[in-house]
């Protein structure tokens, strides 16, 4: 049986999500291939509806299109970007961004969880950008989301993982595919990841900033396999802290 | 010019007083601003200051000093490349484009270096609804969806009523409007926004505010004060980005551009979600005056605040003027630029086929180049053109 993860109604096999907002549009197509990606992220901000190189025109067909709402401060502006993406042909999906600082690009747990809400029952498939939060998440689930997307760090850092524990008790707790989503900056963390449990990572500055960007597509496709296949293999034990001691201090009990 | 009487320093008003229709809104930023700016003595900084401000993670104002004094100079290739790093890491290869639309020339002030100045003799102008359309439209059809307008500084010339329906036409063409107009109280601000405009733009000239009143001999724009709190109250009145200058040559350019910087951060740290942009303008010769130049801002220099800029305000968005030449802003784009003017006419009306323009220019530009030939440069450069990265919500 083929191993697939559901967003909504829909199932891919793919678990690599690819951004397309900082690259050459004439390299997204190669990048797709490359990373063998079925969802490709799209800022609504950016499909421009002018003749010059209209962003929507260089996505490969059969590719899922996942807008999301860039741009949005707060969860109204969220609503109103999601429903003009459903308005020029995007599509139900939509990964909720709502950013109100301009420095550091952290989402607004509260913003989001609204938003989440609204759109949900509006039958999008909703997929919240977050702070890894247990509370947020459980909102966020509970409005209908239909994945968590959680940061792995502050968004085009490339730092990786530096909320791994957090991301942990989502996945240890949250029914729903968590899809660890900025920061990821090289093929072994989206790997880490993945051996985590993650369901699917989604990656854009990491591939953006390589020398070769369809190489480095493919490096990500196939960390990102390799962690799914470890996960599903059951890693064997690691010990956290130090070796399992040879005089073992439970050893005096006699029966 | 011997008829002008605010050539004799005692015609002058307190340049530090508000005029009665000015709003005053409680902030300390200014005056922060200020005191950090006086604080700053350049001479200080050492070359191991500028190397640890190279190697911090996020840079503090203290490191954003050493990168703009002499001693940041001989590491100027290192600041380019960290610069490229983090405008990579930001915006990834995407180069903003956009193009100024003037509507008027008329001004009410008496700035000394301004083409504008209203004792300059240069045919003044003011397009009607009609031509504004015609011009939005010529514009339109080079494909951009990003426009600055601006006027010259007269509220009798142009109200802010001519400036809003000046948005609405434009929402009809463009997706981005930005403002480059006289400072305003922030129900005005309110108002333009609620016409379709959400960027203001607003030069400071020269923080220091001795230097300015010598400047700035007449008229509202003389205003110090009024007119470095405008981006707040801006911000206040519902805009979603404001844009900083200093005029780099008027005055000391490490101090102005240390004062710039450090103004955004502060807006930025009190109200977050607002969108940050630097411009970087050096002085440029004038009708009727062709001797004024950016004195000791040379190419190097002007690199080196860029730079700075940059690596302090790793997420902001930076201009590139048409003041510089085509192969300066091709390679500060290639650095750490991400914002490029294109199909520039820096005179009255003028885009329509078959018609001149109507007002005469601000300034002289350096680089004429059409919408298509930056377009055309930028992918040649593997970078991407991007003509709108926004909503209007």
């Amino acid at each position: 049986m083929a191993d697939t993860f559901k967003l909504g109604n829909h199932e891919f096999t793919s678990r690599f999500i690819l951004g397309s907002g900082k690259y050459s549009l004439d390299l997204i197509k190669a990048a797709v291939e490359h990373a063998g990606a079925q969802i490709i992220t799209l800022a609504l901000r950016r499909a421009a509806t002018g003749n010059i190189a209209n962003i929507l025109d260089y996505i490969p067909k059969g590719v899922t299109l996942l807008p999301n709402t860039s741009g949005a401060r707060n969860a109204e502006e969220a609503v109103r970007i999601a429903r003009l993406a459903r308005e020029v042909g995007c599509g139900d999906f939509i990964k909720i961004e709502c950013i109100r600082d301009s420095k550091y690009l952290l989402p607004d747990n509260y913003e989001t969880a609204k938003a989440t809400e609204a759109l949900a029952k509006e039958g999008f498939v909703v997929m919240p950008y977050m702070y890894p939060d247990l509370n947020a998440a459980r909102d966020m689930a509970n409005a209908g989301a239909a994945c968590i997307m959680p940061l792995g760090a502050p968004i085009g850092t490339n730092k990786g993982l530096a909320t791994k524990e957090f991301i942990k008790i989502l996945i240890d707790e949250i029914d729903l595919p968590i899809i660890v989503d900025a920061g990821i900056g090289r093929p072994s963390q989206a790997c880490e990841a993945m051996e985590m449990g993650a369901a699917a990572v989604m990656a854009n500055t990491a591939i953006a900033t390589a020398g070769d960007i369809p190489q480095m597509a493919e490096a990500m496709k196939l960390a990102i396999e390799a962690g799914r296949a470890a996960y599903l293999a059951g890693p064997g034990r690691v010990l956290d802290k130090g070796a399992a001691a040879s005089s073992p201090l439970t050893g005096f009990l006699a029966d | 010019m011997a008829e002008i009487k605010e050539l004799d320093p005692k015609n002058r008003i307190d340049h530090m007083k508000y005029l009665p229709d000015m709003e005053v809104i409680d902030s300390d930023i200014d005056k922060r601003v200020v005191e950090a700016m006086n604080a700053y003595d350049y001479t200080q900084f050492t070359a191991q200051d500028v190397m640890a401000a190279l190697n911090a993670d996020t840079l503090s104002p203290r490191d954003f000093q050493a990168l703009l004094s002499p001693a940041a100079e001989p590491f100027l290739e290192q600041m380019a490349q960290r610069a490229q790093q983090e405008t990579r890491k930001h915006f990834g290869n995407s180069v903003m484009m956009f193009t100024p639309v003037y509507i008027a020339n008329y001004c009410e002030n008496f700035c000394v270096y301004c083409g504008f100045n209203c004792h300059n003799k240069i045919r003044r102008a003011k397009l009607s609804y009609e031509e504004i359309e015609k011009e939005f439209q010529a514009v339109a059809k080079t494909g951009l969806q990003e426009v600055l307008l601006l006027t010259g500084e007269s509220r009798k010339g142009s109200d802010v009523k001519y400036i809003g329906e000046a948005c609405k036409i434009a929402r009809k063409y463009f997706k981005v409007i930005g403002l480059e107009v006289y400072p305003m109280n922030s129900d005005e601000y309110a108002y333009l926004h609620e016409c379709g405009a959400d960027y203001v733009t607003v030069f400071q000239e020269t923080y220091d505010s001795d230097k300015y009143e010598t400047l700035h001999l007449a008229g509202h724009k003389r205003i110090w004060p009024y007119r470095v709190n405008a981006q707040e109250r801006a911000i206040r009145g519902g805009m979603r980005g404001v844009g900083f200058a200093a005029l780099l040559g008027l005055s000391d350019f490490r101090k102005d551009g240390f004062a710039t910087g450090y103004h955004a951060y502060l807006l930025q740290q009190k109200y977050p979600h607002s969108e940050i942009a630097i411009s970087c303008p050096r002085l440029r010769p004038i009708i009727n005056n062709d001797k004024i130049n950016p004195k000791d801002v040379h190419e190097r220099q002007l690199l080196q605040v860029i730079c700075a800029y940059r690596l302090f305000l790793p997420f902001a968005s930076i201009t590139i003027s048409t003041r510089e030449s085509s192969e300066f802003r091709k390679h500060v784009i290639a650095i750490c630029a991400t914002k490029i003017s294109a199909g520039v006419s820096v005179g009255i009306g003028g885009r329509t086929e078959g018609e001149e323009s109507k007002g005469d220019a601000q300034f002289e530009i350096n680089d004429s180049a059409s919408v298509d030939e930056v377009y055309n440069t930028i992918t040649e450069m593997g970078m991407q053109p991007v003509m709108s990265d926004y909503i209007y919500v």
